[in-house]
């Protein structure tokens, strides 16, 4: 592996150097957990082990919940009620399992937000950022997917909504629609390929993590400075960095407890808080549900779809511009995966040359207003669709695009970007000096943390 | 950037369950129950009279179809002598059995009935297919100290007939303060509908709560091993940061004590 210069694994005994000559396993592991890593990294920089251990989690309960699920739709929900009530510990495997996926996606939008605030997707690590989208685009459709299998209220009319998404797109729409669903409505076809798919993209997302780790490992992590780590030598190395394990193992180690302790509170006191009580109500093709509302972590996306609706300038617009081609449904469609899309394009949309948004005065307040829309879009995708609220999400979504297609390429023009430790053994030592002198330094060398 | 993150946590689970706010805009009162809050354990007698509420009242139209009648023996649930479950299995309820193609006397092992009738829904899950807090601003914020609230909907549905009815397409519909609106169940208790073996008046208020916890059990039979798992997962792992702390801070220390020294 190219990049920071360090230590490498060096076959010892016999039996070491029989195995390193056919199968250099061994070294591989050795040098991904002894990958150095600037010294500098704050506790934003745990959101990757707690990542991988949701997806062990949800891999693991999952595993041990199919065992005792049946995907029919006779049979589902009382399925998930025997595991709920018969199986032993079944009732905690599922609870674990359902909150599992909001722990999984809190920690995917710390971890998103803070590449974005740190620049951690700008050259030369654009096929990292690419990788996470992926997985993050994988994730939101293996949640999606698991929310059906309960078949309750919530599982059936979600699924025929966002299905229906796919029925906007001209031409092919309704083709691909019967093709993903399997027929002409949400029906058992649905539900058993929906099923094999979310016992399968989890191990996706394990292979694309495994990409995501191994392309970081390349370029070295990013760090709150945002300046890189000393490749003159291995010495001037060691002065920006020190070994992943143990400082950053036991670091992370201890984050993790901290965050499993909230998370074992939740599912042990209220876990169906982040849930839908709807979902509690079998499945009923014949009862709409008076709101059909997609999980939490999906309702900034939803807001953006329901903003566009046909009364919009900008919809008529395209609409007239494209013969009718794209009309009010297939718009929104659009801009909920564009608004996806804008994140993904960041490395090439942000035009500064500073990483950190540390040393970017103008761009801490247009991230922190950006991370306030998210939450601001993420409430009004659960209000119904009526004034004031469409108007609202207009706005916000008006600005979740801005932000990524005006104000990064703007930015890197007209800000005047703060001076910038030499290195990052410079930073580390300040924080330090700055802790002793009991944080009351005057001149706050990192006003955003 | 801690503290930061703590507000955002908080802000993402407040928002999560905004959508409630979607289920009618009723009066729902916040009864209190004995299994609120992460302590909160159920109530055996009160589970016991809700059974009673439910066997001479609801069962005439609504079913429990998920509820095995075994389970009314679980310590952590009405915890009856299993000899007067079965009995209670025997005198109350009958079920169609495949095997002798007939009807017969529902026994330990069986589920409650189905039963729909008049349209009537099945109440297994009911206590958690109701949420009775919702604000504020469709936030779901309360339901942080008040609980979900299922439960104090149920009571509060079951007490809150105002007496209007009116016909709608050939149907009477029935003025409700916790459903907001006018609903389809007529009124079901009115005090004195069962005797309580232990002597408690039987009010409409009163049987309302009980059948509401009832149901509670009915719906989440496991709530007790579940706090119970909780409170170990939360201790154990709390230990557990405590050391990992620790073992934090010193290998770090002579890694800051260089940097110390240094500057």
């Amino acid at each position: 592996m190219s990049g920071i210069p360090h230590d490498h694994y060096e076959p010892t005994t016999g039996g070491e150097k029989w195995l390193h000559r056919r199968l250099p396993i061994v070294g591989l592991l050795y040098d991904t957990i002894m990958i150095p890593t600037p010294k500098n990294l704050n506790w934003m920089w745990i959101w990757g082990i707690v990542l991988t251990f949701c997806l062990v989690l949800q891999i693991v309960t999952g595993i041990v919940l199919v065992m005792h699920y049946t995907p029919d739709t006779e049979l589902a929900f009382a399925s998930v009620e025997h595991i709920m009530r018969n199986v032993n510990g079944g009732h905690m495997l599922r609870y674990l399992h359902q909150n599992g996926a909001s722990l999984f996606f809190i920690a995917v939008y710390a971890h998103i937000f803070r590449s974005l605030y740190y620049g951690s997707y700008k050259s030369p690590r654009e096929v990292t950022w690419i990788i996470g989208i992926l997985i993050y685009l994988l994730m939101m459709g293996t949640a999606f997917m698991g929310y059906v299998l309960p078949w309750g209220q919530m599982s059936f009319w979600g699924a025929t909504v966002i299905t229906g998404l796919f029925g906007a797109i001209p031409f092919v729409g309704e083709t691909l629609q019967t093709w993903l669903l399997g027929g002409p409505a949400v029906d058992n076809y649905t539900l058993t390929r929906f099923f094999s798919l979310h016992y399968l993209f989890p191990f996706l997302i394990a292979g694309l993590t495994i990409v995501h780790i191994w392309a970081f490992h390349t370029t070295g992590n990013n760090n709150p400075t945002g300046v890189e780590v000393r490749r003159t030598s291995k010495a001037d190395a060691e002065k920006d960095t020190v070994p992943f394990w143990p400082y950053f193992v036991i670091k992370d180690l201890f984050a993790l407890g901290v965050i499993f302790a909230i998370f074992f509170a939740i599912v042990g006191f209220m876990p169906n808080y982040l849930g839908h009580p709807d979902n509690y109500i079998e499945a009923d093709p014949l009862v709409t549900p008076a709101h059909i509302v997609p999980e939490w972590y999906f309702l900034p996306f939803y807001a953006i779809l329901r903003a566009f609706t046909a009364d919009v300038w900008l919809v008529q617009l395209t609409s007239f511009i494209t013969g009718g081609i794209i009309d009010a449904k297939f718009f929104g469609v659009l801009a909920m995966f564009g608004s996806i899309a804008v994140i993904a394009l960041a490395p090439w949309l942000d035009t500064s040359s500073v990483r950190s948004g540390r040393y970017r005065p103008m761009l801490k307040w247009w991230f922190w207003i950006l991370v306030a829309d998210f939450f601001f879009l993420m409430w009004l995708g659960a209000m119904p669709a009526e004034e004031p609220y469409a108007t609202l999400s207009l706005i916000g979504s008006a600005y979740w695009f801005a932000y990524f297609l005006v104000i990064l390429p703007l930015l890197g023009v007209i800000e005047k970007p703060l001076p910038q430790p030499e290195t990052i053994e410079e930073d580390f030592k300040a924080s330090i000096a700055k802790k002793k002198s009991g944080g009351s330094a005057i001149v706050d060398p990192t006003p955003a943390e | 950037m801690f503290k930061k993150l703590a507000l955002t946590a908080a802000l993402t689970l407040s928002l999560g369950t905004g959508a409630f706010a979607a289920g009618g805009e009723g009066k729902v009162t916040d009864y209190q129950f004995s299994f609120e809050g992460p302590f909160g354990t159920f109530d055996q007698m009160q589970l016991q009279r809700g059974l009673q509420v439910y066997t001479q009242v609801c069962a005439a139209c609504h079913g429990l179809k998920y509820v095995p009648i075994r389970t009314l023996t679980s310590e952590d649930g009405p915890g009856m002598p299993e000899e007067q479950v079965r009995a209670y299995a025997e005198q109350n309820f009958e079920v169609y059995d495949e095997e002798i193609d007939d009807w017969r006397p529902a026994s330990f092992n069986d589920h409650f009935p189905e039963n729909n009738a008049a349209g009537a829904p099945d109440l297994s899950l009911m206590a958690k297919a109701r949420a009775g807090f919702h604000g504020p601003y469709g936030t779901g914020l309360n339901q942080l100290f008040k609980g979900m609230g299922g439960a104090e909907y149920i009571a509060s549905l079951l007490t809150g007939y105002t007496g209007n009815d009116k016909e709608e397409a050939g149907t009477i519909l029935y003025e409700n303060t916790a459903y907001g609106g006018y609903y389809s169940m007529a009124q079901p208790l009115w005090g004195d509908d069962v005797e309580y073996a232990d002597g408690t008046e039987a009010t409409i208020e009163q049987q309302a709560q009980d059948v509401a916890a009832f149901l509670m059990w009915a719906a989440e039979p496991k709530m007790m091993a579940r706090k119970e798992a909780g409170f170990t997962g939360v201790l154990f792992l709390t230990v557990l940061s405590v050391l990992l702390y620790l073992t934090n801070k010193r290998i770090w220390a002579p890694i800051k004590a260089r940097a110390k020294e240094d500057s």
